[in-house]
Parts: C-alpha cells; sequence; structure tokens
C-alpha cells in the first residue's frame, strides 16, 4: 500500500464491494442495461420529439428542442412557434434546407391525426409500438414514461432516506424514552391504511408531482426507520462512541462524524428496493386514476388504458414489459448490492 | 503536597431490575473507594475482573454518573458538574481504551482521530492542527507519513499508539490507562507500557494504570490500590506491597504470579472458588469466602481501612 494517498487506493473496503459487485453477472448486466435505459429516457427530449433535433434553414443551423422558433422565421405567416409536423411548414424547410427528426418523431403529447385507422392503432412503421386511445405514441409515451417514475421514484427515495434516517438516529441514538415514544407513533403511523388516505387527499385536491411527493412521502419514510434504529443502536455501544462521549464531543457531531457513516452500510443496501416500492407506488396511483395530473406520460396510465383497451393488446403488453423490466432490473441491482455489502461474503 | 486526584466514597451502583416483587436488585460495581494520586504519580489499580475497576476510573472521568462520594481534581469537586462546566476538565483528564480495535473510528482517518480532541476542545487552530497531529505521532512512535491512513490498516499495537495519540492530543494532566496493555501481545505490551512510561514522565502526566497482570502492574505504578468486589483492600507503596503484602487477597495474587522456572514452583496459597456475585456480596468482609486466615469476626463486621505502616493502608481485621 505504501505512501499511496489516492482515495480510491486507500478504500480497500470499497473496492472490494465494487469487485464483489461486479462479479456478480447478473447485478452488472442489469446496471449496465437499466443505465442506457434511464440515459435514453433522460434524454427523450432527443429520442421522442414532434420538433426536429437540428433544422439547417438558409444556410444557418436551428436547435428547435432548445430554442423556439416562430413560423415566420422559416417564411410563413404566422407570429407562433412553428410546427415542424405541419406538412406546410416542413415544406417551406425543405424547400431552403433540411431537417434530422428524433428516432421517434412523436412527444408523448403529440396527437396523431393522421392516423389511418382509429386509435388505439396497431403497431406499423410509423407507430412502432402502435397508439394509445387519444393517438398518442406509445414508444414516445414510455420513453417519458419511464423517466418521470425513475425520477419520481429517485426523488421520493432521497427524501424518504433523508427524514427516515434522520428519525431513526434520533431514536437509537438516544435511545430510552424517546426511543419508547417514538416506536409507539411509529406503529399507530403505520397502522394507518396509507392507499385509502392518499386515495382520500388525491380526490380532494388535484395532484401533481409536488403534491403526490408529498403525500407518499407521509408514509414512505417509515421503511427505513427500523434499519437505521437497529444500526444505531448498535453502534452507539462502541468504544469508539463511547470514546468521543468522554473527549466531550457532541451528540450531534457523534451522529454525523462516527455513527451515520457505520450506520450506511446496511441502509445503503436498502435503497434499491425502497426506489422499487416508491416506482410502484406511483404506477398504482396511475393505474387507479388518482395519480399525476391528466396529460402526463406515465406507465400506470398507460397500463389502466391496456386494461380499458383489451381489444388493443399492445398497450397492455407495452406497459407490462416495460414496468417488470425495470423492476426487475432494479431488483438485480438492489440483490447485487446487498450481497457486495455482505461482510460474511467478504470475508471469502 | 495537594493530590491531584482525589476521590472518597465513591460509590457506583447499577439498577439490574427487579428480581421479584418490590425487590430491587443492586450492583454495587464500585462500593465506598477511597484513594488519591499525586501530581505525576502513577497509581496501579489491580483487581481480577469484574471487581469494578473500569467502573471506577469511569466514574472518575465522569464518563459514568457516581452515584455517591466525591472527586476532587485539582481542586476543583467535579462530582456532579453540569456537561458544560465538565468541559474545561475534560481536556485536562483523557483514556486510553483497552480494546485497540473497537476504540477507533474505522471510518476516520487516524489523523482525523488524533486531532477529534483539539477540535473539540479548541486547542489547536485549524492551521497548526495537521503539524500538532503529526508532532504527537512522532511521539507515540508512528510515522507522520501515516496520517491518513485508516485504523485497519494497523497493528494492535500501533492501533494502541494511535489510541494513546489521541489522549496526548490535549496536553492532559491526567489520563486513565484502562487495561491499556491486556489486549495485546507480550512483546507488544512491554514496548507500549515503556512508552507510556516515558510518556509519563516527559509530560509528567498523573496516570491511573487499571490492570489485572501483576507484573504489567509491578513495571510502571510508584503506588497500587488492590481491589476486590468493588472496594479497595490494599494501598501501598509498589516496593512495600510486593515485599510486604498484608491483606490475604493481595499475598494470594502475588503468589499467583506465574515464574518463568518451572523448578521453581511456589508453593502459595491458590484461592479456591470464584469471586462471589456483587450483586449479593458477601456479608462482612467482602473476601471472607474465600480467605485463608478467616475468623469469625470477619462474616460479621466490615473491616474499615487502617495505616498498617506508613503510606500502606489496609482494610483487614487481622491488623486491628
Amino acid at each position: 500500500m505504501g505512501g499511496l494517498t489516492g482515495s480510491g487506493i486507500r478504500n480497500p473496503i470499497l473496492n472490494r464491494r465494487i469487485a464483489a459487485f461486479r462479479a456478480n453477472r447478473r447485478a452488472n448486466v442489469s446496471l449496465y442495461l437499466f443505465a442506457v435505459l434511464f440515459i435514453i429516457s433522460v434524454l427523450a427530449e432527443f429520442v421522442a420529439n414532434d420538433k426536429p433535433i437540428l433544422v439547417w434553414y438558409d444556410g444557418k443551423p436551428y436547435v428547435p428542442i432548445i430554442r423556439t422558433y416562430l413560423e415566420s422565421e422559416f417564411g410563413g405567416d404566422l407570429e407562433i412557434e412553428a410546427s415542424y409536423r405541419d406538412p406546410y411548414v416542413a415544406e417551406l424547410i425543405m424547400k431552403k434546407g433540411w431537417m434530422i427528426w428524433p428516432p421517434v418523431p412523436y412527444r408523448y403529447d403529440t396527437i396523431d391525426y393522421e392516423l389511418d385507422v382509429p386509435a388505439p392503432a396497431p403497431p406499423s412503421f410509423s407507430h412502432w409500438l402502435g397508439t394509445d386511445d387519444g393517438g398518442h405514441d406509445v414508444v414516445a409515451l414510455i420513453i417519458y414514461g419511464f423517466r418521470i417514475s425513475v425520477m419520481f421514484g429517485i426523488v421520493l427515495t432521497v427524501f424518504s432516506t433523508i427524514i427516515g434516517v434522520a428519525a431513526g438516529a434520533v431514536q437509537g441514538y438516544f435511545g430510552g424514552l424517546v426511543d419508547l415514544l417514538f416506536q409507539r407513533f411509529i406503529e399507530m403511523w403505520s397502522s394507518l391504511p396509507s392507499l385509502y388516505l392518499i386515495i382520500i387527499i388525491t380526490s380532494v385536491i388535484q395532484p401533481t408531482f409536488g403534491l403526490l411527493l408529498v403525500v407518499l412521502l407521509l408514509f414512505r419514510w417509515l421503511s427505513l426507520v427500523g434499519v437505521v434504529r437497529a444500526e444505531f443502536l448498535r453502534v452507539r455501544n462502541f468504544e469508539f462512541v463511547k470514546a468521543a462521549r468522554a473527549l466531550g464531543v457532541s451528540n450531534t457531531t457523534i451522529i454525523f462524524r462516527h455513527i451515520l457513516p457505520n450506520a450506511m452500510v446496511s441502509t445503503f443496501t436498502f435503497l434499491p428496493f425502497i426506489l422499487n416500492g416508491s416506482i410502484i407506488a406511483l404506477t398504482s396511483l396511475d393505474f387507479l386514476g388518482l395519480g399525476l395530473p391528466p396529460g402526463s406520460p406515465s406507465l400506470g396510465k398507460l397500463l389502466a388504458q391496456g386494461k380499458a383497451n383489451l381489444q388493443a393488446p399492445w398497450l397492455g403488453i407495452t406497459s407490462f414489459v416495460v414496468l417488470s423490466l425495470m423492476l426487475s432490473l432494479l431488483i438485480f441491482i438492489g440483490e447485487g448490492i446487498r450481497d457486495a455489502f455482505d461482510p460474511r461474503r467478504e470475508a471469502g | 503536597m495537594k493530590p491531584l486526584l482525589s476521590v472518597r466514597h465513591l460509590t457506583k451502583w447499577f439498577d439490574v431490575g427487579k428480581t421479584g416483587p418490590g425487590k430491587k436488585e443492586v450492583l454495587k460495581a464500585v462500593d465506598d473507594v477511597s484513594f488519591s494520586i499525586n501530581r505525576g504519580e502513577v497509581l496501579g489499580l489491580v483487581g481480577e475482573s469484574g471487581c469494578g475497576k473500569t467502573t471506577c476510573g469511569k466514574t472518575i472521568l465522569r464518563i459514568l454518573a457516581p452515584d455517591g462520594g466525591k472527586i476532587v481534581f485539582d481542586g476543583h469537586d467535579i462530582t456532579s458538574l453540569a456537561p458544560k462546566q465538565m468541559e474545561p476538565f475534560r481536556r485536562r483528564m483523557m483514556v486510553i481504551y483497552q480494546d485497540p480495535f473497537g476504540s477507533l473510528d474505522p471510518r476516520m482517518t487516524i489523523g482525523k482521530t488524533i486531532a477529534e480532541p483539539m477540535i473539540v476542545h479548541r486547542t489547536v487552530s485549524r492551521s497548526d492542527r495537521r503539524e500538532r497531529v503529526a508532532e504527537i505521532m512522532g511521539k507515540v512512535g508512528l510515522v507522520p507519513d501515516q496520517i491518513d491512513r485508516y485504523p485497519h490498516e494497523f497493528s494492535g499495537g500501533q492501533r494502541q499508539r494511535i489510541g494513546i495519540a489521541r489522549a496526548l492530543a490535549t496536553n492532559p494532566d491526567f489520563i486513565v490507562a484502562d487495561e491499556s496493555v491486556s489486549a495485546l501481545d507480550v512483546s507488544i505490551q512491554a514496548q507500549i507500557i515503556n512508552l507510556l512510561q516515558d510518556l509519563q514522565q516527559e509530560f509528567s502526566i498523573t496516570l491511573l494504570f487499571i490492570a489485572h497482570d501483576l507484573s504489567v502492574i509491578k513495571h510502571i505504578s510508584d503506588r497500587v490500590a488492590v481491589m476486590y468486589l468493588g472496594k479497595i483492600v490494599e494501598t501501598a507503596p509498589k516496593k512495600r506491597l510486593f515485599d510486604d503484602p498484608k491483606h490475604p487477597y493481595t499475598q494470594a495474587l502475588l503468589s499467583a504470579i506465574p515464574v518463568p522456572d518451572p523448578k521453581k514452583r511456589k508453593k502459595g496459597n491458590i484461592l479456591m472458588g470464584d469471586v462471589p456475585s456483587p450483586i449479593n456480596p458477601p456479608e462482612g468482609c467482602r473476601f471472607h469466602p474465600r480467605c485463608p486466615q478467616r475468623m469469625t469476626v470477619c462474616d460479621r463486621k466490615e473491616p474499615k481501612q487502617k495505616e498498617a505502616a506508613p503510606g500502606h493502608f489496609v482494610s483487614c481485621f487481622l491488623y486491628d
């Protein structure tokens, strides 16, 4: 090891864990696959959009996805944003240049008025996975829906982790009466029928991304409290914590500097599963029609459409395949992380 | 000369819960213990495991709250100071732990571990901190280049040096070394004891050295206190205690020191039985059930501490 101080080299425990994760082929492949899907969905605007990626008009480049151009700028009559799917606008542009379209030339909210069959249209060359009953392209819906699901899941996981860790830390560190009262409160809180409450709240107030987050957060944070509390109860009796206390180190400092880093390992292994649960929670609300506001892309809504349109099996099948793929990948990644952090495996 | 630390009738009892209706049981870990340590002196505190040595050390440092008695440190009564008022004393009283593995945070570099007391007590400015840590590391025989390493990269002996460095970080007057060498190999033990001794002399630190190993105690102490079941049974200058032990328990302990010569096997009085439970300690003298020189009075009355010779205190009816 001599003399090396690079942080990557200094922490052999982490290195060994990464190696253990890499050795798990299923988890490793899942991680790469999920990363690719996630990157595609993050770049959704460039993959599925009703605007071209690049317009070359009259010797100048235009980037409609990033900036708004008026129709008049391309020689049209109207002082409104150019509608590139409009054959008239397309013709104007093609006369003096060219356009590069994204692989899927529809946004999640683009309505295709030129369908040959009534919506929902079956898969075809223009709509790879067909359209839903509103004439929206399913591929576009899935790409945007995937993004909003994962984003929502990540944000919800981050916030519920912060609250859950804080609550568990306070309980575990102080113990005694604090722990006792808090534990009873959590028992009562967790025995509330959360889904009904969420349904009641969201049927009274029109749900938005933010509101849904808060409402789900009310119950999600509970999932980590137990683990963190147990970890804190364990670590707070270690001699180095007692040593810090004997030095006169303040409680806050002990919690953050000494206990939390040592308690985070087992907490960390829970995160992929919490992410999974968060995504499922949003999807089920969307499926019930109590989730994101109308017009938002959502896998849950697509699933509900599949149920409503059994004559159009591509809706149900697609949303089922995408959801189960996403959730399975996350579970495989989570299992990989959990096993990589398992000290009993590490010993070998 | 006024002692740096003086402990009077210190008691620390632990509730062990109820065993029957209306019966609350207590474990008398430290029961009416009195001693004092002079400035720059090394007091060895010796006794079997479970006799309350560690509890005694922790109570003196106010890591545990005392249930009775008085702790006077440098002329100040610190028995019941609030945490805030205790702070200036914490800087001057440090502890070195027994377990060189458990007492260091595995996720902190040793530089940060050693610097922590300085940060808490704001004794060294941020800019000088690293330099000071390196200096202390040099003092305890660590290579200052290792400042950014993690504890798991060190051996037990080296870790104990880190623990010592942490205890020295704020230039304390008083250190409790709680079984600081008993978790180490014998060869390492010698190094660490010598290091402690050197540092103690260099910085004229007052040391309470807690151990169960008499040969270690003999090496480092100026005076020795022998503890049995929560009580101190004998206190004497080292030489007196080892040459002329008064209390039957001390005599038994001394005769149990292994002699590295198979032909010179001593016939000493080996104690029978185990240490009784401190939850229900025996009536009278706590040692009487195992004492080879038991008298009739021993299970009725508790012996008082007497000065058998100048500076040699013993609690036994044999010397009444």
